[in-house]
């Protein structure tokens, strides 16, 4: 028996459907915490321009790798600059790219694999064995090269990260996809006569949605792994603009005696992907689905 | 007077929801299990009965806990226990088998394997012994050859054999109390019959006492000394299985068993109005007052109490049983079905056959399908407008598989479909046109999976009619309103989603769906096996009025002999994808013609203790259809010999226009029914 079923609910609006996944999504520590850590790092990513204490890239050579202190919060690293400027505005690029990466990656990879779940047969071998062979590579590899040709820019950046991290959608969307479409609903629209497309929204989409969406919100702290990882190999945002993944690799030799200057970008990147996949969690138990993926840190 | 097994005193059991109420699933339930009686458990789905079976063995369910009362067994109250201590009684003392024995057991280890590791926990005999033991078990509960059968994977058997296999292990460690939670549910009827005996005897030969658990009335009626009727989380009738079958003395019960269609009586059983309340719902007041037919002012805000009747031995909870003891027999009053069958044909099988069998690259290059053995094979149905016609058989019969063919779901092998004498629907659905696909609509078994979980009603009804009609705006509701009032729904319907429907109101939601389409034809595939009897009644009631009104004719698929009987004016029996027998359900009734008709019909059970299942076939269970000869040549308890294995069977036909296929000549084949 279903025990939700005690509640006579009526068809609520988009919205009111949304905020009470939210406040379910809040209502348990781990989400509650995770939803916070988010929203923090993006409302810090909206203001921190207007809140910068210093410039992110005034070279001062006679403040060099100053302590943390009243005046420079976090201290400042090797080249004078000050650290808690440079942390506060280093999030801000990684988390755009990687954030329409991952709605790219959600679209292309959610709708792939919905239609080779539904068509099957041999399209679907074909282009899901294509897919196996791009799982095959060495994600960085593969960008390594792509960022070498074509450059790092933000064009290049999004769709390359975006096509990479869809890959994996492409697998859930097809096993989600294969769940329902042996249900009689399916059948029954196939008997009516409608088409693929009409089959895909109308009657796979409403019950894939929450699957992919949770799927996409796990590839996106992925993907802001993958991206800290770029920068941080040289590959991804190029200096002065601040970013974590740069800043951890530029101070990382002077771990030793300045700490500081490696901890700030670290403390950032890690408390975001923590926040995202607590998010993501709380996201896929607030929709009642199991996921088994495991989160990346 | 005989030793009290397991006493159940003033058990509740519910849950708090998420406004913090205390919902209740058992209501104040007290009862006692004596050595050596099976008791049968009945009730309606969501009524507590397996709760109230799960606690008997001192286990509640995730999210469920105790809110009051005991279970006694042995003097110690088994909800109080820890599991250390319940593990030294589950298993030895009290045993359980499941009501799906292919998913209780695991999968990768071999059937001897797993009756040793219940031997092993719950039994002290040594290695050498237990090898005996298994074989022993094996063999007490008939399956053949236990040497064999033991080697094997849970995968390798039947059904019916997986469920023999869950009682050899209940019965592995000598248990005082068997726990049975719908042990035949999802078993083909002979199998049924077979395993019901079984268990009959097994409660005979060792003395355990049985609690079983079901929602079927015909197999309780096989095995149950006592019945105790459960509804809302209460019993609201509890007493001899004789007493309760015959002269029921609470209204709920009465109306449950004049609701369950008869293969003795053609024509629709009266249906029960409503549903059950749900959980929560109720707060005072009699549970089943909206639904009775006997109800006073006063049921409606006191709740009666369950009453001992000394001269009866039955507890009865109504303020009204006296009226209904004085004349209880239960006079079942049917409404004949009109037929009002045309002359015109509308659908025509001839030689129609389907294959399952993969294609070879060859074959698929040539787009042909080449398999000289498939899985349906000379279907010839001639079928009239506004006919019922009902396809019968056991699981693997192929029944399915036809309705999905003229669907055009799966593509035939040979032979033709014609529709309405012209239109050739031979082609699967991607060369159909969608008039075609219009003209014929599928109504599926099991509502949970036929709507999308995410559509409000309205838009389940409105896709047919968008798509088929174009309709739009103020007329496309307009027609979803009056589909609904069709189906007995109100207009309010519309904006509910299929998990806030009782499963009645889903399954006419789904019917308000095909009739959208205006179709010609209605495929029915068990559309009632997953509804409650009180609910099946209703449904196969609309499904009667609605074609009376719009003339369309039905195709019904059904493993229930008794609602085919009631609701379908002629019958085709199969066996492994061929046709046995053809004909006016009326004759095929009863005079059973074909040997394996006798065997489907004798199997059937009926909730009276005083008809019991026979049981002429072995219930195997064949795997493929026979190369050459009669399909049935495997199990037929009549086959003559070499004709029988060489030769396809001619159709003989009867006076009453009754088509049998079978080698033994049509005076016999009569003649030794009769006896």
């Amino acid at each position: 028996m279903k025990l939700d079923n005690i509640y006579q609910e009526e068809k609520k609006s988009n919205f009111a459907k949304v905020s009470e996944i939210i406040i379910t999504m809040a209502s348990r520590p781990s989400g509650f915490i995770g939803l916070s850590i988010l929203i923090f790092h993006v409302i810090l990513a909206f203001i921190s321009p207007y809140i910068a204490p210093y410039d992110f890239k005034a070279i001062n050579p006679t403040l060099m790798l100053q302590a943390p202190s009243a005046e420079y919060w976090f201290g400042t690293d090797d080249l004078g600059r000050d650290v808690f400027t440079r942390t506060i505005l280093g999030g801000r690029t990684a988390l755009t790219i990687t954030f329409f990466g991952s709605l790219i990656a959600l679209l292309w990879g959610g709708l792939l694999g919905i239609f080779c779940g539904l068509v099957g047969g041999k399209t679907d071998d074909i282009v899901m064995r294509i897919v196996d062979a791009f799982l095959s590579i060495p994600w960085i590899l593969a960008m390594l090269l792509i960022v070498s040709l074509l450059g790092t820019s933000t064009e290049v950046l999004i769709p390359a990260l975006g096509f990479f991290y869809g890959k994996g959608i492409v697998r859930v969307a097809r096993a989600a996809t294969h769940d329902v479409i042996a249900k009689d609903f399916i059948v029954s629209a196939r008997a009516r006569g409608h088409s693929n497309f009409s089959i895909i929204w109308n009657e796979i989409i409403p019950n894939v949605r929450d699957a992919i969406l949770v799927e996409g919100a796990m590839r996106w702290s992925w993907m802001l792994l993958g991206f800290s990882s770029l920068s941080f190999l040289g590959f991804g945002v190029s200096p002065p603009t601040p970013d974590w993944g740069l800043m951890i690799s530029n101070a990382r030799g002077l771990m030793s005696f300045a700490y500081w200057s490696v901890i700030a970008p670290i403390v950032g990147l890690s408390s975001l992907i923590i926040g995202i996949n607590l998010t993501a969690d709380a996201f896929a138990k607030a929709l009642g689905i199991d996921r088994s993926t495991k989160a990346p840190v | 007077m005989t030793e009290i097994i397991q006493k159940v005193k003033n058990l509740s059991i519910g849950f708090k929801s998420k406004k913090g109420e205390e919902i209740l699933i058992l209501r104040n339930i007290s009862t006692n299990i004596k050595k050596g009686e099976t008791v049968g458990i009945v009730g309606e789905s969501g009524s507590g009965k397996s709760t109230l079976a799960l606690a008997m063995m001192g286990y509640v369910k995730h999210g469920l806990y105790t809110i009051g009362g005991e279970c006694e067994f042995n003097s110690s109250n088994l909800l109080k226990m820890k599991n250390r201590d319940l593990e030294k009684i589950r298993g030895r003392k009290i045993a359980m088998i499941p009501q799906n024995a292919g998913q209780a057991l695991t999968p990768n280890l071999k059937i001897g394997y797993q009756i040793d590791e219940a031997l092993q926990l719950h039994s002290d005999l040594k290695e050498e012994e237990r090898e005996q033991k298994i074989s022993e078990l094996l063999n007490k509960v008939r399956l053949p050859s236990p040497e064999t059968i033991a080697l094997r994977y849970p995968h390798e058997l039947s059904g019916g054999q997986q469920q023999r296999v869950a009682v050899a292990m209940a019965l592995a460690g000598t248990p005082d109390l068997l726990l049975l939670d719908e042990p035949t549910t999802g078993l083909d009827v002979t199998t049924q019959a077979h395993v019901l005996e079984l268990l009959n005897f097994i409660a005979k030969d060792t003395g355990t006492s049985m609690v079983y658990v079901s929602h079927d009335l015909g197999a309780i009626a096989q095995v149950s000394d006592r019945i105790i009727v459960m509804y809302s989380g209460e019993i609201v009738l509890e007493g001899p299985s004789r007493d309760i079958l015959k002269k029921p003395i609470h209204p709920y019960t009465y109306g449950l068993l004049k609701s369950i269609p008869k293969l003795s009586l053609a024509g629709l059983p009266q249906s029960m109005p409503g549903s059950q309340p749900q959980p929560g719902t109720m707060h005072r007041g009699c549970s089943f007052f909206d639904r009775c037919d006997f109800s006073e002012e006063k049921c409606k805000n006191n709740s009666p109490q369950l009453e001992y009747l000394e001269e009866l031995n039955t507890s009865v909870r109504c303020f009204n049983y006296k009226s209904l003891m004085n004349d209880s027999q239960v006079n079942q009053t049917v409404n004949k079905i009109k037929t009002s069958l045309q002359d015109k044909e509308i659908l025509n099988l001839s030689e129609v056959s389907i294959s399952y069998a993969k294609q070879k690259l060859l074959d698929q290059v040539l787009n042909r399908i080449s398999d000289d053995n498939p899985t349906v094979k000379d279907i010839n149905i001639n079928i009239k407008k506004g006919e019922t016609i009902a396809l019968v058989g056991e699981s693997g019969s192929g029944k399915s598989t036809i309705l999905k063919s003229i669907a055009g779901l799966l593509r035939t092998k040979g032979g033709i479909i014609k529709f309405d004498q012209n239109r050739n629907l031979s082609s699967d659905l991607k060369e159909r046109d969608p008039n075609d696909l219009r003209i014929i609509q599928l109504i599926f078994q099991n509502p949970d999976e036929s709507l999308n979980p995410n559509h409000t009603v309205e838009e389940i009804i409105a896709q047919p009619l968008k798509l088929y009609f174009g309709l739009k705006g103020e007329e496309l509701k307009k027609n979803i309103i009056d589909l609904l009032q069709k189906v007995r729904l109100g207009e309010f319907y519309m904006s509910r989603y299929p998990r806030q429907l009782s499963g009645g109101e889903k399954q006419r939601v789904a019917v308000a769906r095909a009739f959208a389409a205006k179709p010609d034809i209605i495929l029915c595939d068990e559309v009632t096996s997953a509804l409650d009897v009180s609910v099946q009644a209703a449904v196969l009631n609309l499904l009667q009025q609605l074609k009376e009104d719009f003339g369309t004719t039905y195709i019904f698929v059904s493993h229930d002999l008794a609602v085919v009987r009631a609701i379908s004016d002629r019958v085709a029996v199969l066996y492994q994808g061929r046709l046995c027998e053809v004909g006016p359900s009326k004759d095929v009734y009863q005079f059973p013609s074909h040997p394996y008709t006798e065997v489907l019909l004798g199997a059937v059970l009926e909730p009276d203790p005083d008809i019991k299942p026979k049981l002429v076939a072995e219930d195997i269970v064949e795997e493929k259809p026979p190369q050459k000869g009669c399909s049935f040549q495997g199990r037929c308890s009549r086959i003559l010999g070499d004709i029988c294995k060489n030769e396809v069977p001619p159709w003989q036909i009867t006076n009453s226009g009754n088509s049998i296929r079978c080698h033994i000549p049509l005076k016999e084949l009569q003649k030794d029914q009769v006896n």
